[in-house]
């Protein structure tokens, strides 16, 4: 990775250096349309029970949330593979690996210590 | 001699570059400053794991379908939104390097910020009032850690702002002013990342629970 930022850098003088990804009116826009309606139905299915089942309407909030996550990774926050020479992407999949082992992590772990321990009772029943 | 040319001709020199070519001035900060903000995603990501674990511990106290009002929450939720894309506009304007136009674009994002914290912290104090102290429960405990680490983030990028606004009024857009809105920018939007987040797994899902 690191030769190819080095390797553009003989030909354009924007290799490293200050430039930032800018969005445009539109893009901005877009991102912000998109966002709206990806908050407000979520927030219309909980509010008004649109569907019985507590699970399924976790999991497509959850669905939302991680769509609405990517729309502003990309329309507010510039994310692309080129943006840094790809070293920004690169941190950010580091970051949601991590993210990802600790909140599955903890939360399998934490659950099957609290279905193991659950009842009061059980420590006076050994023997 | 002949050994000599066969070695030229064998292997052509090969030059390494010892030293580091010059980096203009700033040239690392977009990226430092993302590295920090992923950082800052671990600590958040570390109280969406407790706030996971111990959400559903009440200790016999108020739930969260007791204490939040979801209407409250869609009204900060859009509050935050309108901040970010006002200040998508000021980093339009920085782009076009118009500064009173930034000027005006800072402002009113900071009007929004403001407006969701405001919002933030009569929730908490309502909370409070009814008892629903971070001491209550380790629901409570873990709420309050997260949504207050989050407010406090928002806390310190409006001062931030306050701080660009008079950098921007004493020196205009130079480069280095230029350099500290993006970084700032990054922060701002990263908070409504994180918000998402804080909205969907507190408020929506504790709904639900």
């Amino acid at each position: 990775m690191s030769a190819d930022t080095h390797a553009s850098h003989g030909h354009d003088h924007h290799g490293h250096g200050d430039e930032h990804a800018h969005g445009s009116f539109r893009s901005y826009m877009t991102g912000f349309i998109l966002s709206v309606i990806l908050t407000a139905i979520p927030f219309y299915l909980v509010m008004n029970g649109t569907i019985e089942n507590n699970t399924i309407t976790s999991l497509v909030i959850m669905a939302f949330a991680a769509v609405q996550i990517i729309v502003h990774m990309v329309y507010f926050l510039h994310m692309s593979p080129r943006s840094e020479g790809g070293w920004t992407l690169m941190a950010l999949l580091f970051t949601v690996i991590i993210v990802v082992i600790t909140l599955s992590g903890s939360l399998w772990v934490m659950y099957h210590l609290n279905t193991n321990m659950m009842p009061a009772h059980s420590m006076s029943e050994l023997p | 001699m002949s050994v000599m040319t066969q070695m030229d001709s064998a292997e052509a020199p090969v030059f390494y570059e010892v030293d580091e070519h010059p980096h203009p001035e700033g040239a690392s900060t977009a990226l430092g400053f993302w590295i920090y903000l992923m950082s800052d995603c671990l600590i958040f990501a570390i109280l969406f794991a407790c706030f996971g674990v111990l959400g559903g511990n009440y200790a016999a106290g108020p739930s969260p379908k007791d204490l939040f009002d979801l209407k409250d929450v869609a009204t900060e939720t859009g509050f935050l939104l309108l901040s970010s894309i006002t200040c998508g506009f000021a980093m339009l304007a920085v782009a076009e390097g118009k500064a009173g136009k930034t000027q005006a674009w800072l402002v009113v994002t900071a009007l929004f910020g403001l407006g969701f914290l405001g919002y933030e912290l009569t929730e908490f104090a309502h909370l409070i009032h009814e008892g629903a102290t971070p001491q209550r429960s380790a629901f409570l405990s873990s709420f309050f850690t997260l949504v207050g680490t989050h407010g406090l983030h928002v806390t310190f990028g409006i001062i931030w702002m306050a701080t660009m606004m008079v950098q921007v009024a004493r020196h205009g857009l130079i480069p280095a002013n230029v350099r500290r809105l993006n970084c700032f920018s990054m922060f701002w939007h990263f908070l409504d990342v994180i918000w998402i987040g804080v909205f969907t797994f507190v408020y929506l899902m504790g709904m639900l629970r």
